[in-house]
């Protein structure tokens, strides 16, 4: 058998539905577990940020108004093409040093969430939002908006069941995000990325940034266009995003990086999740003629 | 065809002018003050620890009614303490349905005395006693009753989840609605099972002062609610003490964000009920003399001292002049004036500071190219008080429609079709509230889905209720009041 040499894929992130390199032209090596040179990952910048939101702005409100049931199959249809690549996720996952057991178990949890979530898209609202008995002739209704733009920053750890989990229950409620992925375990979610782009989901709805976590978090932070941070962080870069969060008074949900996680468990998803990163909009409707 | 008169013969109007003065109409009941409040602390009222007091005055008048203590850092520390120790000994163990029983105690006590605090709250403050007596009061009491029954049912808030109280709840509170958002704050902590330390606004800090009375009364066991008086030193102390695991905050934007600072490097849990900039939207098919009640409503009541306020009012073009003519009709005839009075509609400004803020910006209002109107009634001598005022030719960069005046201000911006009128309500940093006039139930719920704002009132305006959860979007802050919604922002999920 003669040798051919193989193809290398050249990992780029998934920004605006379309793939791409950073604009500074960067890149940080990554290697595999045993320290063989596996890829070069773009080390995107406050920039590439910035163009990201741009981005999910274009998207936003075309996401918003799909119907829940559109939303959720879609979702659906993610699942469908992570499960159809979960040999390569698992791959993608072990790269960091976990078992082939440990990153199946992984990869297997990840599109758990993902189904988890699209079963969610049109009943969240039902459990979030609800019909006010006032004491006034007025139909009052309270019922959940998406935010808008997110800012999620994804932990090192768990670099795929960590990155779904935040980014489901963002999406699910219409919101569009601009994620920062696993510094020391990027090339999962440059696997999801290709995943996303052959879901269904419009592009600029997620839009997955690799690089370094000193250099975008004070961008996440100031960025007036997103009006919420979700991630799981340290104690400093916590502190840093709340304080640029008080400047347009952002929300913020940030879990401790620095304290173990389990991501596996069934506390970590469902409508609480979602319920951080909407809004209640509130209707007083005249009851008569 | 016989001629149409409206257009040719305007309805006779029946204006009598100063024809005849009202007689006054003075509330004159007795509402039970002392001459000097201490800090409610542990179930007793205790002298602060430096022994300093500050007085608090009759804004209508300018005369002192009481002296009031001044929390510092070690009085809020043993209130924390306090709050703390009944958490963990009887409050946060007590079964809800106990906890809601005290809750429905103190709103029962709050009816009993609803005339003593209806008139201690207008003295204080400066609002219409019609006001105070038929909307501050009877709502707080409204709100405990409707927590009370929340106390035992926890477990509907959040489907499939554990949750737990927070522990101590450290509440900041403004000066608009002194009783109203002290009962905002403390029903949904208590029903929850939290301990409370609040600290009401400088000026305005006798209800609560005498709500500590009323938890006295209802047996609520010490600790369980801790007033500490004082300025923003007082308050910074509340929201910065260790013990307080969730903070609550009602108050300006600038306020805010200085708090959201202050925690940044902390895990404290918070809500912000910040400012507002609403748009009071209305339609040239609204029905238009209801339309003009609602303005009305929207920026007069509470002289103004509304953060969801309908300070700036759209119209369509095509009815502008039309709405004007009303509005400039409608005010002539509001009366401004002693706070006590039963006829009266606009008592006083708050404070002095607070008539300074509203000046400079009607000032700057003129200055830049508005055109001002007010209904040039005659002022008391002595207080504050201000003219109720509406500004014509008002564009969107004016200080008048960009900033929070908090007094009884109104802007009015025209516009032409709804495209213009989301585009020009939803351009501001805030997005508390939004009112919308129209005969269309299709088009209110348009609106209402593209309106920037966590409260949209449908031809009415400033409607408050314990079930509706209010709060805002953007710069207004986050989490709710009121509704369920509310209540889950005093719980934490396990």
């Amino acid at each position: 058998m003669s040798h051919r040499l193989p193809i290398s894929k050249t990992p780029k992130c998934y920004v605006g539905g379309a793939f791409i390199r950073s604009e500074s032209g960067r890149v940080t090596e990554l290697n595999d577990a045993s320290g063989t040179f596996f890829a070069n990952i773009p080390q995107c910048t406050r920039k590439d940020l910035r163009n990201a939101v741009e981005a999910a702005a274009k998207a936003g409100p075309g996401w918003a108004k799909r119907s829940a049931f559109n939303r959720g199959q879609i979702l659906y249809r993610l699942a469908e093409m992570m499960e159809a690549r979960s040999i390569e996720l698992a791959k993608a996952v072990a790269l960091g040093g976990a078992s082939q057991a440990q990153a199946a178990r992984e990869v297997a949890a990840s599109i758990e969430r993902v189904v988890h979530y699209a079963g969610w898209a049109d009943k969240y609202e039902q459990i979030l939002g609800s019909v006010n008995p006032v004491a006034s002739a007025h139909f009052n209704f309270t019922v959940t908006e998406p935010m808008g733009i997110i800012g999620v920053i994804a932990p090192d750890d768990s670099p795929l069941l960590a990155l779904v989990s935040l980014i489901l229950p963002a999406i699910t409620s219409g919101n569009c995000i601009v994620v920062l992925a696993s510094n020391t375990q990027p090339y999962p979610s440059i696997l999801l990325g290709e995943m996303l782009a052959t879901s269904d989901l419009p592009g600029g709805v997620v839009n997955l940034l690799t690089g370094l976590r000193s250099e975008m978090v004070p961008t996440f932070a100031t960025h007036e266009h997103l009006r919420a941070l979700s991630g799981a962080v340290n104690a400093e870069d916590r502190k840093t995003l709340k304080l640029g969060a008080a400047e347009s008074v952002k929300r913020v949900r940030l879990l401790k990086a620095e304290q173990p996680i389990d991501w596996f468990a069934d506390t970590m998803q469902g409508a609480e999740e979602i319920r951080a990163l909407i809004e209640f909009k509130t209707t007083w409707h005249p009851v008569g003629a | 065809m016989p001629k149409t008169s409206s257009k040719t013969n305007p309805a006779r109007e029946l204006v009598f002018g100063d024809l005849w003065e009202f007689d006054p109409a003075p509330e004159t009941a007795d509402p039970k003050l002392k001459p000097r409040y201490d800090l409610f602390i542990n179930g007793s009222f205790v002298p602060p620890r430096a022994g300093k007091y500050f007085a608090t005055i009759n804004p209508a008048h300018e005369t002192k009614i009481a002296d009031i203590a001044l929390a510092d850092a070690s009085d809020v520390d043993a209130a924390c303490i306090a709050a703390q120790k009944a958490f963990t000994s009887v409050w946060g163990k007590m079964p809800g349905k106990e906890r809601g029983k005290y809750l429905y105690r103190i709103a029962r006590l709050l009816q009993d005395h609803a005339r003593e605090f209806a008139i201690a709250e207008t003295l204080d403050g400066g609002k219409p006693i019609k006001e105070s007596r038929d909307f501050d009061v009877p709502m707080a009491a409204a709100h405990f009753f409707y927590h009370a029954g929340w106390a035992d049912k926890l477990e509907f808030l959040a489907p499939g989840k554990r949750i737990a109280p927070h522990g101590v709840v450290g509440q900041v509170i403004p000066w608009n609605f002194p009783l109203l958002m002290l009962a905002w704050k403390i029903a949904p902590a208590l029903a929850a099972g939290n301990c409370v330390v609040l600290k009401p606004a400088e000026t305005t800090s006798i209800t609560a002062l005498k709500f500590g009375e009323i938890c006295q009364e209802a047996g609520l066991p010490n600790g369980v609610v801790n007033i500490v008086s004082g300025a923003g030193e007082t308050g910074a102390a509340v929201i910065q003490h260790p013990l307080t695991t969730k903070v609550a905050f009602t108050g300006s934007t600038e306020v805010g964000k200085s708090i959201m600072r202050s925690l940044a490097g902390t895990d404290k849990k918070m809500t912000l009920e910040l400012g507002g900039k609403a748009a009071n939207i209305v339609f040239d098919d609204a029905p238009l003399d209801q339309a003009v009640e609602g303005i009305v409503n929207g920026i007069f009541f509470n002289q103004g001292h509304v953060c969801c306020a309908g300070s700036r009012l759209l119209v369509q073009e095509s009815i502008a002049d039309a709405v004007l003519a009303k509005l400039k009709r409608r005010i002539t005839v509001l009366r401004v004036g002693d706070p006590m009075d039963k006829n009266t509609d606009l008592g006083a400004i708050n404070s002095r500071e607070q008539l300074a803020k509203i000046t400079d910006l009607v000032q700057s209002g003129v200055a830049e190219g508005a055109e001002m109107h007010d209904n040039g009634c005659k002022l008391p001598a002595k207080g504050f008080f201000f003219r109720p005022t509406i500004f014509t030719k008002v564009s969107m960069s004016h200080r008048i429609a960009r900033e929070e005046i908090f007094g009884p201000v109104l802007s009015i911006l025209t516009f032409r079709t709804p495209e213009e009128a989301v585009e020009k309500a939803n351009n501001t940093p805030y997005g508390l509230s939004a009112g919308v006039w129209t005969d269309k139930g299709s088009r209110i719920l348009k609106m209402s889905t593209l309106l920037k704002a966590g409260v949209v009132w449908a031809n009415t305006y400033n409607k408050f209720d314990p079930t509706s959860p209010f709060g805002g979007y953007k710069e207004s802050g986050f989490g709710r009041e009121g509704g369920k919604q509310g209540m889950l922002d005093y719980l934490r999920v396990v």
